[in-house]
């Protein structure tokens, strides 16, 4: 077979809807096609300055810079681990770019592209996976959660808060996000009961990126995944996850709705990981290449540039610049992070509880006993 | 000019080496910060490092093909900045698995080998085969005891009942997490002290139908012979604790103390020796493994005489079309074998579970199991059965010497359709052969000895030697390996049956 031959046979006929192992493909919210042509939607539609599309570019060029150079700094041993977000830049900007003053994101470990959107230093993500703190951002003034690596435990903590907003009467929402591999997850379900239950003013916005690690989406859902929420009793959505606009739209709506007192609704952003599940993980033992080929195809970041360039909001000096950006923030984040202090070894004691409790203040200073023990620990 | 290194990173989450599968650069050449260096490869997955300085590279540290221990150097490059001379580079030192990790076949692959003699695994690191390393402690008398810490003896301290939570634990057995499991114990030991208290005149720890024990106290009380019923508790409330065990096991037989003091040196002369599993053994190992539990292995004797196989061994070997060729027994056990399969085209077949076929083998790959220096390889003769006699014993001499001088080719190993084990040039019998991966029958031939055998009425001195068959169940019934084996019985005790044949 020819690679032109094959080229064309993978660009599928309903953009977006690869994933031949299940059984019937429905329609997914699209505004932007992979070839980058604006397209319109029934349900949906958006309305986006030229200003801020080209922003939205910059977002997902910046955060995908960033992603690469933290890959690259676990690979020279300066980071623990990563967990990229590669393929998944438009779900997280779309979805992150929707909130409002006063509505809560609810991250996984994968969310760098909306702790981007809220103003999160990205040093202060990289730190937790360096392993020098817990997160160094403000959790409140960010309205960023901290990163749960528990699969699934944030659609609770998202609900709980949700559920307090009504309780306080406010007209804001929560946003939980989840894999898809978490709607497998007890804690996910009984959220989403919980949620359904109660109205509550919160949004499930799962990121089908179509690997649980290494297992496939058909291995978790006979049905398509948004049909799930209708078995909850709330509305659920497919949105091409790497369609930042389509994106933008339908978490926009969804919030809105949460906001009004309609209750929960389910995202499902249909969309790619292309990179390893984190980078202990080797794809390649349980994918084909041909399918990120596929994938590749669907770019998140090149339709918005074909979009740009071919509609004339950009021009070749405005790409040049985010480049350049991105290459600042680049050798800021490599810089940054290899300065970092370590932490003392005694700070794991710190953040236990509020108030220090003696059996801690005891074990504090053992510990402590033990590590002057060493030979060279004088630091 | 300032040289910097980077060591060998931990790319996964608690690895300690990576074998390096070529390097991207060369000496001389001009990198940036995040071009790639090299390919290492680890018990998790394949992974190009990107450089973490920009500059010229002076030295590539390791080879390609070399398992390093993460935290060595492995590059050095000269970042052009202005700076004093650099520390003397450390010599490197290459970990155990060595340069021959090429030879294992399944490498990488999950539940295949890995580099550092792990098994590969998709989440986590597979088993541990490295030592941890420790930091030198100080000198001076060890730190006491944690649990000895006052202030963290919470509540336990002075009463012979059991706190209701205990923070203080058994130390020695494992410790008290404040789960709910636990809590149950320590209520129910509370609840029974009680009620020991109360009960006239009884004892702890006696009278009960169950004496007071944690379950690893009570294994090691079971280990030891120990009666628990006998014992009084010492612990809080009664509990048997595993000092009483220990005490109980040792305080009436006296005997025993000597011969625990004794037992130093010869411990250190059993100390024995730890291998690191690799190469052919690992691969050895793996196939076995696969072959004995994924094939129903049957295995068939047979004692024959071979008497008229080795005169004919010796008429033959003086032709002139076997000048200076080695004519063996195994060279007739070989063709016996070939004109048996060519009779019973099954045993030359594999098992194929996924299409749920059998695949009869449409020409014999006869393999011919090789002791090497570096141990077991099953390399074998393509196509044997088209070859002549002549041919046949220069192709397995050529394919034994290679094989001894530890130069067979993968190639030579793969596709093989049945094997031979001449397990008799050890002075052998007979033995129960493994059969190798994806073959259906395997021959051992044991050692041709002199032995009273019954010829033609009369117990005499004959050649008789012995053959053991294993066979694929699901393939072979009992019937068809029976006559396979009775075939080339009767052409090694009668080597003109082949004419029959």
């Amino acid at each position: 077979m020819s690679v032109s031959s094959a080229t064309t046979e993978v660009v599928d006929p309903v953009p977006g809807a690869a994933a031949p192992h299940l059984p019937e493909q429905p329609d997914l919210v699209q505004l932007l096609t992979p070839e980058g042509e604006r397209v319109e939607h029934p349900d949906y539609s958006i309305d986006v300055s030229a200003e801020e599309l080209r922003d939205l570019y910059r977002d997902l060029v910046l955060v995908r810079r960033w992603d690469v150079e933290a890959t690259a700094l676990q690979r020279q041993g300066e980071l623990g681990i990563w967990a990229s977000l590669l393929g998944q830049e438009a779900a997280q900007i779309g979805a992150g770019r929707a909130l409002q003053d006063g509505d809560v994101a609810f991250p996984t470990y994968r969310e760098h592209g909306v702790a981007w959107t809220r103003g999160v230093d990205p040093l202060h993500v990289i730190s937790l996976f360096r392993g020098v703190d817990n997160g160094g951002w403000d959790p409140v003034a960010t309205a960023f959660n901290l990163y749960t690596v528990v699969i699934g435990a944030q659609c609770l903590h998202a609900t709980g808060y949700a559920m307090g907003l009504q309780r306080d009467g406010a007209e804001h929402a929560a946003l939980a996000f989840l894999g898809d591999g978490a709607t497998s997850q007890g804690e996910v379900n009984e959220a989403m009961i919980w949620a359904a239950s109660f109205s509550a003013p919160v949004v499930f916005f799962c990121q089908n990126n179509q690997y649980a690690i290494s297992v496939p989406l058909e291995r978790q859902t006979r049905v398509p995944l948004y049909q799930r929420a209708a078995g909850f009793g709330f509305p659920g959505v497919r949105v091409d996850g790497n369609d930042v606009l389509a994106v933008l739209a339908v978490t926009r709506a969804a919030l809105a709705a949460a906001r009004e007192g309609q209750g929960p609704t389910f995202i499902e952003a249909f969309t790619y990981r292309m990179g390893a599940h984190t980078t202990s993980d080797d794809p390649t033992r349980y994918r084909l290449a041909s399918e990120l080929e596929e994938w590749k195809l669907r770019d998140p970041i090149a339709r918005v540039k074909a979009h740009l360039s071919r509609s004339g909001v950009a021009d070749a000096a405005f790409f040049d610049s985010v480049e350049a950006e991105a290459d600042e923030l680049a050798k800021r984040i490599r810089t940054g992070t290899v300065e970092m202090p370590d932490p003392p070894g005694t700070a794991m004691f710190d953040q236990v509880y509020a108030e220090q409790t003696p059996p801690l203040a005891a074990q504090q200073a053992q510990f402590e006993a033990y590590q002057a023990s060493f030979e060279g620990s004088e630091h | 000019m300032t040289l910097r290194q980077f060591k060998l990173p931990d790319v996964g989450e608690g690895l300690t080496d990576g074998e390096i599968l070529q390097w991207l650069v060369a000496v001389g050449d001009t990198v940036t910060v995040n071009q790639p260096l090299c390919e290492v490869e680890t018990a998790k997955a394949a992974v190009e490092l990107p450089s973490p300085y920009a500059g010229t590279v002076t030295e590539l540290l390791f080879e390609a093909g070399t398992t390093v221990d993460v935290g060595t150097p492995i590059i050095t490059i000269d970042d052009g900045a202005d700076a004093p001379a650099p520390a003397p580079v450390p010599a490197p030192a290459a970990a155990g698995a060595g340069t021959d990790g090429s030879e294992e076949p399944a490498a990488g692959l999950i539940g295949g080998a890995a580099p550092g003699g792990r098994t590969a695994v998709l989440v986590g690191y597979g088993p541990r085969t490295t030592e941890a390393r420790r930091r030198p402690r100080r000198g001076g008398p060890p730190p006491a005891r944690p649990a000895a810490t006052p202030g963290a003896d919470y509540g336990s301290g002075g009463h012979d009942r059991p706190p209701l939570l205990a923070t203080a634990p058994d130390m020695t057995v494992k410790p008290v997490r404040h789960g709910g499991l636990e809590v149950g114990r320590q209520a129910e030991a509370h609840a029974a002290a009680e009620e020991a208290a109360t009960a006239l005149g009884a004892a702890p720890g006696r009278g009960r139908l169950r004496p007071l024990a944690k379950p690893p106290v009570r294994k090691l009380a079971k280990d030891l012979g120990v009666d628990l019923a006998a014992l009084t508790g010492s612990g809080a409330g009664g509990v048997i604790t595993r000092e009483d065990v220990t005490a109980a096991a040792a305080g009436p037989a006296p005997v025993a103390a000597p011969a625990a003091a004794a037992p130093a040196p010869v411990a250190a002369a059993a100390a024995g020796e730890r291998i690191p599993v690799k190469g052919v053994r690992k691969a050895t190992a793996a196939a076995m493994v696969a072959s004995a539990f994924t094939a129903p292995h049957v295995t068939e004797f047979l004692t024959v005489d071979v008497t008229r196989m080795m005169k004919l061994r010796q008429r033959i070997a003086a032709r002139p079309e076997f000048a200076g060729v080695k004519v063996s027994p195994l060279l007739f056990v070989a063709k016996a074998l070939l004109l048996a399969a060519r009779r019973h085209p099954m045993v030359n077949s594999s098992w194929d579970e996924a299409a749920q076929e059998i695949v009869v083998h449409g020409q014999v790959n006869l393999g011919i199991a090789a002791a090497t220096p570096r141990g077991l390889v099953v390399p074998n003769v393509k196509d044997a059965g088209r070859l002549s006699l002549p041919e046949l014993a220069t192709a397995l001499a050529e394919l034994t010497e290679t094989a001894r001088a530890g130069r067979t080719a993968p190639g030579d190993m793969a596709g093989g359709t049945i094997t031979i084990t001449n397990v008799g040039v050890f002075g052998v019998d007979t033995g129960t052969p493994i059969l190798n991966p994806g073959e259906s029958a395997i021959l051992a031939f044991g050692a041709v000895r002199e032995m009273p055998w019954v010829h033609k009425g009369k117990v005499r001195v004959r050649q008789v030697t012995q053959l053991a068959l294993s066979f694929d169940h699901r393939i072979v019934d009992g019937e068809l390996g029976s006559r396979f084996l009775a075939d080339v019985g009767a052409l090694l005790s009668d080597p003109g049956t082949a004419l029959a044949f």
